[in-house]
């Protein structure tokens, strides 16, 4: 009796109770629905680590127990079939990604500074193609964009897997919001100790941008490590083939003998996304406020 | 007169050097490979072009086919249809409401990289995983499951039979896409204005819910019209995972999805035409109700 009553006392009061019996419920409910949400990814994880006999079993089971590095073995030292190693395919995508990441940031954090803090013609119409551009997919522009990078000579090449990647619209989005913020005295200052405007906006701007400038390496990596599509139309070649396409080929290939490598590549394939996320995650949060749109 | 022209040319362009200089090199590539390509695409779509032969100007006959006589682009638009409209609010609705508990509950940090962290994966890599829990046999996790759990005594075909693989590409898409949503709602909710809380407190706002309803949903607008439009584009780009699960084509074209019409057109028969009408399609769904979330909730006049 006592107890209930206390309970709607505090259901009532709302907040104040800190650790009401709903609150607990709600939070192991959080929980549990977290967990639903990690299994795939704990999986990616026990089954890299299995041994073939492991993956194998019947029944299925979740967890490894006895764990084993030989599927990372099999995949970087003796994997039958594929034309190219392993590494080549990570290679490329390193590469890649890398270089579309590091120009995705300059071009953007340059554009928005210009496009804010100086005059430039038609900023409107500039500033309303790139809300546009946020408004369909890269699907529906693929076939011209086919047609222009084969065009440019550029199917093949890792170029194809780069120029077209660089100017996202999202991106100069999100970076325009926090060039407003930049305080114009700060800038004018610079400029009347002779800063040239160049310096101004390596020594300044970008500084300034930092928060924003790890978002958008998250992002572009995020987005173009794992990109299938682009590879899949602009690379025949082996050789500059990266990991999405390689994990397509390791895992639907004989899937019995391949299984272990299979799994190991999932592994390497999803980790580094993970690990620059966890190393940039504060940032993100921070930066993602401005994602709305007025 | 010559000269006092020449002055003020030369003056503009002295404005708009230093802008201009630095925003050039990102606008000449979005405008060759954004831009450009939405007018050729529209261009494209009135042809018939193969890729060798000069582009034959054809009209809307591309169009024509396609609602007239293509059953499997209808196929298609039905299946991503349904998809959109039940992974889109599902998606939203539940990385909102996480986003809404998550910024509340201990270990808050801890459940946002849980939540965001299947965002991070590709599909391609994943559908080892994908194969392993919907496996079609015995094998599979989750037929295993509810084997032993004697709900069904034969192995459900997830992604093989019709039936199932819309609901499979669902569950794998919002698994996959509810990070980016969850992720925009909890950093707009760090910012929601602790004064309006109070006040809203005083004005009588009794529990969490109505304090939901009235004083923070409509702070969150921008981040919900982003969420929505960032859905929209997402649920109508449906192709990569449809593909994982049911392979292309799929059986009975189950799976088979606008983009999956668009890649097979476009990539595999090389009628660039008929796919570019396709494409034109896509871009107007999506610019279409991407511009009706704009006018219902924007706030700018």
């Amino acid at each position: 009796m006592s107890v209930e009553k206390g309970l709607k006392i505090r259901l009532h009061s709302g907040s104040i109770g800190r650790l009401s019996f709903g609150k607990f419920v709600g939070f192991l409910l959080l929980a549990a629905v977290a967990v639903f949400m990690a299994l795939p990814l704990v999986y990616v994880v026990t089954t890299a680590l299995k041994p073939l006999n492991e993956l194998f079993y019947f029944p299925p089971r979740f967890f490894v127990e006895e764990p084993t590095l030989k599927n990372f073995k099999d995949l970087f030292l003796a994997l039958d079939g594929l034309d190219v190693p392993f590494t080549r395919s990570l290679f490329n995508s390193v590469f890649v990604t890398v270089t579309v990441v590091l120009l995705v940031i300059l071009l953007t954090c340059m554009a928005a500074y210009g496009l804010v803090k100086h005059k430039v013609p038609f900023a409107n119409l500039i500033f309303s193609m790139i809300l546009m551009g946020m408004m369909f997919s890269q699907y529906v522009i693929q076939i011209p964009n086919y047609l222009i990078v084969n065009g440019l000579g550029m199917v093949n090449t890792y170029w194809a897997l780069i120029i077209p990647k660089i100017a996202v619209a999202y991106n100069l989005f999100l970076v325009r919001q926090f060039v407003q913020q930049i305080p114009d005295p700060f800038l004018e200052a610079a400029r009347m100790d002779g800063a040239g405007e160049l310096k101004i906006f390596f020594k300044i701007v970008m500084p300034s941008l930092k928060p924003v400038i790890a978002t958008l390496a998250v992002f572009s990596f995020v987005n173009n490590w794992n990109d299938f599509f682009t590879p899949l139309i602009f690379i025949q070649d082996e050789a500059l083939k990266t990991l999405p396409l390689a994990m397509q080929m390791i895992s639907s290939g004989n899937s019995i003998a391949r299984a272990g490598a299979a799994s190991a590549a999932t592994f390497i394939t999803v980790l580094p996304t993970v690990l620059i996320y966890v190393f940039m995650q504060k940032h993100v949060v921070d930066s993602m406020a401005y994602s709305g749109i007025k | 007169m010559q000269k006092s022209l020449r002055q003020s040319f030369l003056k503009k362009v002295n404005t708009y050097k230093v802008g201009t200089l630095f925003v050039l090199p990102f606008l000449v590539l979005y405008l060759v490979f954004v831009v450009a390509p939405i007018l050729v695409a529209i261009f494209l779509s009135m042809t018939d072009y193969n890729l060798f032969q000069t582009p034959d100007f054809v009209g809307l006959k591309n169009y024509e086919l396609l609602f007239m006589e293509d059953d499997v682009f209808i196929t298609a638009v039905s299946n991503t249809a349904v998809f959109a409209v039940i992974s889109g609010p599902i998606g939203l609705i539940a990385s909102f409401l996480f986003a809404w508990i998550i910024n509340k509950a201990p270990f808050s940090k801890l459940f946002s990289l849980l939540f965001y962290a299947p965002s991070l994966t590709s599909s391609i890599a994943m559908s080892v995983v994908w194969m392993y829990f919907f496996s079609a046999d015995r094998y599979g996790l989750i037929n295993n499951v509810l084997f032993n759990l004697g709900v069904i005594n034969e192995p459900i075909l997830w992604n093989t039979d019709p039936d199932t693989i819309l609901f499979v590409i669902i569950v794998i898409s919002v698994w996959m896409n509810m990070g980016s949503g969850f992720m925009v709602f909890l950093a707009g909710l760090k910012n929601t204005s602790k004064e309006l809380q109070e006040a809203g407190q005083i004005d009588g706002i009794g529990n969490a819910f109505q304090e939901l309803i009235y004083i923070i949903i409509p702070q969150l607008r921008p981040q919900i019209l982003f969420g929505i439009i960032n859905a929209v584009v997402n649920a109508f780009g449906v192709f990569d995972i449809a593909m994982v699960v049911a392979g292309l084509p799929s059986p009975d074209y189950a799976g088979h999805t606008i983009v999956a019409h668009l890649y097979d057109y476009a990539f595999i028969r090389y009628e660039m035409g008929y796919a570019s009408a396709i494409s034109v399609v896509l871009f107007l769904f999506t610019f279409g109700i991407g511009q009706l979330a704009m006018k219902l909730l924007s706030n700018k006049e």
